[in-house]
């Protein structure tokens, strides 16, 4: 298991959350999730300019074994997608919380809908029960 | 019922080698090392193994076997004059449909061998005991065999250098779908990958020793979800997802297994000779889907003959593309459409196999 970044904020569906600098937020799918579906061969992402709401799918992940909706943890607009998904769905694999983000959002009111999410602490905790 | 969870001889071997594992009909097994997509081509391109010692293996004795079997399965034993010779076949209930498919194996006149799936172990037992009384044939099961799967263009090459040269001799001349005994193993020409190689019957305790072996002779380890994507694209049945106890061998694309031969009264055959005179109303084909996302088992398909649904449905690492076994309407042809969460997408209606000899089929 890959250690989760410090800055990271999760859904319990198993999505991540970045706020950068700019104020926007990347979002993706976690280490345990891409482990969880395995090799993934298509990623549907939405299209720039696309409005999303938090909690709601907004893209799907999917893998040899299963489709996946992806929920979005803030609502606002759609300002870029990993389009290099779409040749190379497996990076999710191997850098899912790097190279294999999905989207950004440039959030209506991120604080509100981050504070509902878990760090990675209680992340770590949640896929740790999820296991036993 | 046993509602403990199985585990073979190599389960400690496969997760040492840092296998995922998963239930399968009731055993713990590896689902894959790492990437099942890697495994596939490798299976495809050079060689790997799989553990398949949750199959189950059925010795049948005594002198009145082979005319036991020709009651038993659907297929025609008397196909198999030479020991070692294999036929596959369905085991079919009186209604006709499907109790399981399996390998038989011509060992000697008052001895042959069953090659049986995991999931349908018990009830395939009971059934075949249940035959065997009036025929006076001993039903033994060996449950203290393992089996290992060589499979891809370099498996036999990389197997037949493990065997003493007496093994050796015999193993390197065996034709397809025949077997061969030495070194303690049954050694079989067989194979649910669409790829040349072994599967190798071992006793319990050479099994992690002839895995390791293996290992070392380069060959590396594939889990059951390379197994699935590389025997749908040979296109190989599935038990229980592709055909099950209420679908006949005709619904099932293996009318080819099955042997209406004069005067043999096997199970199921009265049902089998109607559906062959009327004609099946519904039949197996292949799907490919050219766009982007996954048939998958469950899956509505509708066609200008109305509805029928995917039994297997998965990415092909060779193709690059989603392809499928649907049952369908029996006529329909070349176009269909399948419901995929809830979209309707266009797909081609195709014969299989889908690959061959590691290489995409005409029309596919």
């Amino acid at each position: 298991m890959n250690e989760i970044p410090g800055d990271l904020k999760f859904l319990k569906t198993h999505e991540w959350a970045r706020v950068e600098d700019s104020g926007r937020v990347t979002v993706g799918i976690s280490d345990h999730a891409q482990a969880q579906l395995g090799d993934l061969v298509y990623v549907e992402l939405p299209e720039v300019g696309d409005r999303v709401e938090a909690g709601t799918a907004s893209a799907v992940v999917e893998s040899v074994k299963a489709a996946s909706d992806v929920y979005s943890p803030v609502s606002g607009e759609v300002v870029a997608v990993n389009s290099a998904l779409a040749d190379k769905p497996e990076t999710i694999n191997e850098d899912a919380y790097g190279e294999g983000w999905v989207f950004v959002v440039k959030p209506d009111d991120a604080a509100a809908d981050l504070e509902e999410m878990l760090d990675p602490d209680a992340y770590a905790e949640l896929i740790e029960n999820d296991s036993h | 019922m046993n509602i403990m969870t199985q585990h073979t001889i190599l389960n400690a071997t496969h997760r040492a080698l840092g296998a995922k594992m998963v239930d399968f009909g009731g055993w713990d097994m590896p689902l894959n090392y790492g990437s099942q997509i890697e495994e596939h081509h490798l299976v495809r391109r050079d060689a790997g193994m799989f553990d398949v010692s949750h199959m189950t293996v059925v010795d049948l004795t005594g002198p009145r076997v082979r005319e036991f079997l020709r009651h038993l399965l659907a297929n025609n034993v008397d196909k198999l004059k030479v020991s070692g010779k294999a036929l596959y076949t369905c085991m079919l209930n009186e209604r006709g449909g499907v109790i399981d498919d399996l390998i038989v194996y011509f060992l000697s006149e008052d001895f042959f061998r069953l090659v049986v799936n995991a999931a349908t172990r018990e009830k395939d037992v009971a059934w075949i005991t249940k035959q065997a009384g009036k025929f006076d044939v001993a039903v033994t099961e060996r449950p203290e065999l393992s089996m290992i799967a060589v499979q891809g263009p370099n498996a036999r090459e990389k197997a037949l250098g493990l065997f003493t040269p007496a093994t050796r001799a015999k193993a390197e001349k065996l034709g397809k779908f025949s077997a061969t005994e030495g070194d303690g193993l049954f050694i079989a020409r067989t194979g649910y990958t669409g790829e040349d190689g072994f599967e190798i019957v071992v006793p319990e305790s050479q099994a992690v020793e002839l895995w390791n072996a293996l290992l070392a002779a380069g060959v590396k380890p594939a889990g059951l979800g390379a197994r699935d994507t590389l025997r749908l694209e040979a296109g190989m049945n599935l038990y229980g997802q592709d055909m099950d106890e209420d679908i006949t061998p005709f619904e099932a694309g293996l009318a080819w297994t099955v042997s209406l031969d004069a005067g043999r009264d096997f199970i199921g055959r009265a049902v089998l000779d109607q559906q062959k005179a009327d004609g099946a109303k519904r039949a197996m084909v292949g799907l490919v889907f050219d766009d982007k996302g996954v048939l998958r088992h469950g899956q509505r398909v509708v066609t200008a003959l109305g509805d029928g649904e995917i039994l297997s449905g998965s990415f092909s690492p060779t193709l690059g593309k989603s392809i499928a076994f649907a049952r369908v309407p029996t006529g329909t042809a070349e176009k269909a459409e399948v419901d995929i969460r809830g979209k309707l997408v266009a797909v081609r209606v195709v014969k299989y196999p889908f690959v061959r000899d590691g290489k995409p089929c005409e029309g596919v």
